[in-house]
């Protein structure tokens, strides 16, 4: 899953198609984007040089900084379409749209950092799927590596077109052409530096789209006088709703606009699915392996948390600032009439109000810039996980690492080609995509409560991690299938006929994860533990984790993840 | 491997993008200043004073991680 609020956004980008031109590019715009395009490409030509060996091309070395790879650990989920996105929930549901950014974010990122990533990085796994082949074998390796190389090339297609579409809508360009140009770019600063110019690229994408949004809330705020204007006038324009509170309304689905209980924010969200996202999901963790040693990868996911904690400002703030400023009420994409908007537009709505030639550029760029970093980022991981867990374990092992890297190339180009396949089958098959970022969301729960058993408890047997993978994976399609199908369910499984969509994902990544603990418990208990010695590096207990004794407070992740659930935890009262 | 370590930051690409950016938005504001566009608080003149941030950033990012520089 690109991110939990993917489902809901696809349908609405897609109802952008309906409306008009948003904004037009001055020569100066065209430049600014021109240029972007010009710097990529040659980052990608000049990286080329020192991505030799498959460790260079998959892993970036092993050589990034803390600060490098914190960067690109949190880039990689700040795509487009969740910017596009999460602002356009922040104006349909108000500030509960931040859960996402801070609950559903934050205390996964540490966990990842100060928990799991001393297991990742000492097994030097290259991937997810890798730990998994070291700790349960082939069967459930392959499982995992399978799923994630379908559904991550098909996601690459998916924000293909999704952005195609938001060209098309801002600035009425041809979906080929942009299909075409964004993706041939892709396919070639990638084949040519590998995971080193994904990350450089996302590197820059994060500064960009910065740059690009932070003039929002900063002249928002100054149009409205400020938080406490901005409230008054969402108010004056929303008499009776509450957009502007993240706990109090959350007693009972019908007392927010989300449907939502705060039992399914702190566990659906909190526990498992973000949980499951941050710590599994290749696609982020690939970006703390490349850390160049162990406490810089515990320290780059804790570095990425202060990143994610302030990315509120420039998604849900422009979002909020929307309810309180836009002359015209938006729309769900599904119910669009001729000149209205939907709840996507905010973002672009919202730049068009305030950016002329220059800073509308620099907008478009941040989205442009956006995109291509998501594509990058899912065939750089499509490539690891099919040329080291599938293609050598499977096809060809002990080839030289000449070849590997070789087929990690052909594997990029390839996978932009399948990508754009499915961006085409998205333009006839527009509810695929619905369905497509659904089935990610699938493996991604079960497959957390698969890898942190496997990581705490040295009990856990090959077959139990395989068989626990695949219930949670079947419960997860089958509660899905169930709710869409017949909504008698959604009081069964999601607890209430009032849960809608995000609350039914919670529930419904809470359940597959349940079961994927309470089958990995049982068939543990009835096949047979491998020995101690096989399990060193892999489990908690059987494992020598470095002390940093030596090393000053200040340098320490522990004492920065500290401090980052102490301002997590201040941001929950302050807007309680 | 011992290449890698002559590897340009990513840093100063970065500045790179910052300065060329910068002035073009800056020099776009200027441009503009008698006839600001047709948008919000286009008064305040946000392109030149976002556009000179992006300068001095872009500037001081593209000097401290220039190539060849040697590392304290």
């Amino acid at each position: 899953m690109s991110n939990p609020s993917g489902k809901a956004t696809m349908t609405a980008i897609l109802g952008m198609l309906v409306t008009e031109r948003l904004v037009r590019l001055a020569p100066v715009d065209l430049a600014i984007v021109v240029f972007y395009f010009v710097l990529v490409l040659g980052i990608g030509f000049y990286l080329k040089r020192f991505a030799k060996t498959g460790e260079d091309f998959f892993m970036a070395g092993r050589e990034m900084t803390a600060w490098v790879a914190g960067l690109a650990f949190v880039s990689a989920n700040l795509g487009s379409l969740e910017l596009l996105g999460w602002a356009g929930s922040a104006y349909q549901y108000g500030i509960l749209a931040a859960h996402w950014y801070w609950v559903g974010a934050i205390p996964a990122m540490l966990f990842l950092g100060l928990v799991m990533m001393p297991f990742y990085y000492i097994s030097k796994t290259h991937s997810v799927p890798g730990y998994l082949q070291l700790r349960y074998g082939t069967a459930a390796s392959g499982l995992s590596a399978v799923t994630f190389a379908i559904m991550t090339i098909l996601m690459s297609g998916v924000n293909m077109y999704a952005m195609a579409v938001v060209m098309k809508v801002v600035l009425v360009w041809d979906l080929n052409f942009s299909i075409f140009v964004s993706s041939i770019t892709v396919a070639i600063y990638v084949a040519a530096g590998g995971l080193f110019s994904a990350i450089f690229n996302e590197v820059l994408q994060f500064f960009l789209i910065w740059f690009g949004a932070l003039l929002i809330p900063i002249l928002g705020l100054i149009e409205t006088g400020g938080w406490k204007g901005m409230v008054a006038r969402i108010q004056h324009n929303f008499p009776g709703q509450d957009f502007t509170h993240m706990w109090s309304n959350l007693g009972h689905f019908k007392d927010n606009p989300m449907g939502m209980h705060w039992t399914g924010i702190v566990f659906g969200l909190g526990m498992v699915q973000a949980m499951g996202y941050w710590t599994t999901d290749f696609l982020v963790v690939q970006r703390v392996l490349s850390a160049k040693d162990i406490r810089s990868a515990k320290l780059a996911p804790v570095i990425g948390s202060f990143f994610k904690m302030a990315v509120p400002l420039i998604v849900i703030l422009p979002g909020l600032l929307g309810l309180a400023l836009l002359p015209m009420h938006l729309y769900p994409a599904s119910n669009l009439q001729a000149g209205q908007f939907s709840y996507n537009e905010v973002l672009p709505l919202m730049l068009a109000r305030y950016c002329g030639p220059g800073l509308l550029g620099l907008g478009i760029t941040a989205l442009v810039a956006g995109f291509m970093a998501g594509m990058a980022g899912n065939v750089s991981a499509f490539a690891t996980v099919w040329t080291y867990d599938l293609y050598r374990p499977f096809i060809r092992k002990n080839a030289p690492d000449q070849h590997y890297v070789s087929m990690g190339r052909w594997c990029t180009l390839i996978g932009v080609f399948i990508s754009i396949g499915t961006a085409y089958l998205a333009m006839g098959f527009a509810s695929i995509m619905d369905y497509v970022q659904a089935l990610f969301g699938f493996f991604i729960a079960p497959l957390f409560g698969t890898v942190l058993l496997g990581m705490m408890w040295k009990r856990v047997t090959k077959a139990a991690g395989f068989w626990g993978l695949l219930a949670g994976t079947l419960t997860s399609i089958g509660i899905f299938s169930a709710m869409k199908f017949d909504p008698r369910w959604i009081a069964v499984f999601a607890l209430s006929p009032d849960a809608k969509g995000l609350a039914q994902d919670m529930y419904q990544s809470l359940w597959s994860c349940v079961t994927c603990v309470v089958v990995t418990l049982l068939v543990t208990l009835v096949t047979k533990p491998r020995p101690d010695a096989e399990l060193k590096g892999l489990v908690y207990s059987l494992t020598e984790v470095a002390h940093e004794d030596r090393v000053g407070l200040l340098h320490r992740p522990i004492f920065w993840g500290g401090v980052a659930m102490a301002l997590l935890v201040v941001l929950q009262i302050i807007f309680w | 491997m011992s290449e890698k370590s002559e590897i340009i930051p990513v840093w100063f690409f970065v500045g790179v993008l910052f300065l060329v950016y910068g002035i073009l938005i800056f020099a776009s504001g200027l441009a503009e200043w008698p006839h600001p566009p047709d948008t919000v608080l286009a008064n305040l003149h946000a392109p030149v004073w976002w556009g000179g941030l992006l300068i001095v950033l872009g500037g001081v990012y593209c000097l401290t991680f220039r190539p060849g520089r040697k590392k304290a």
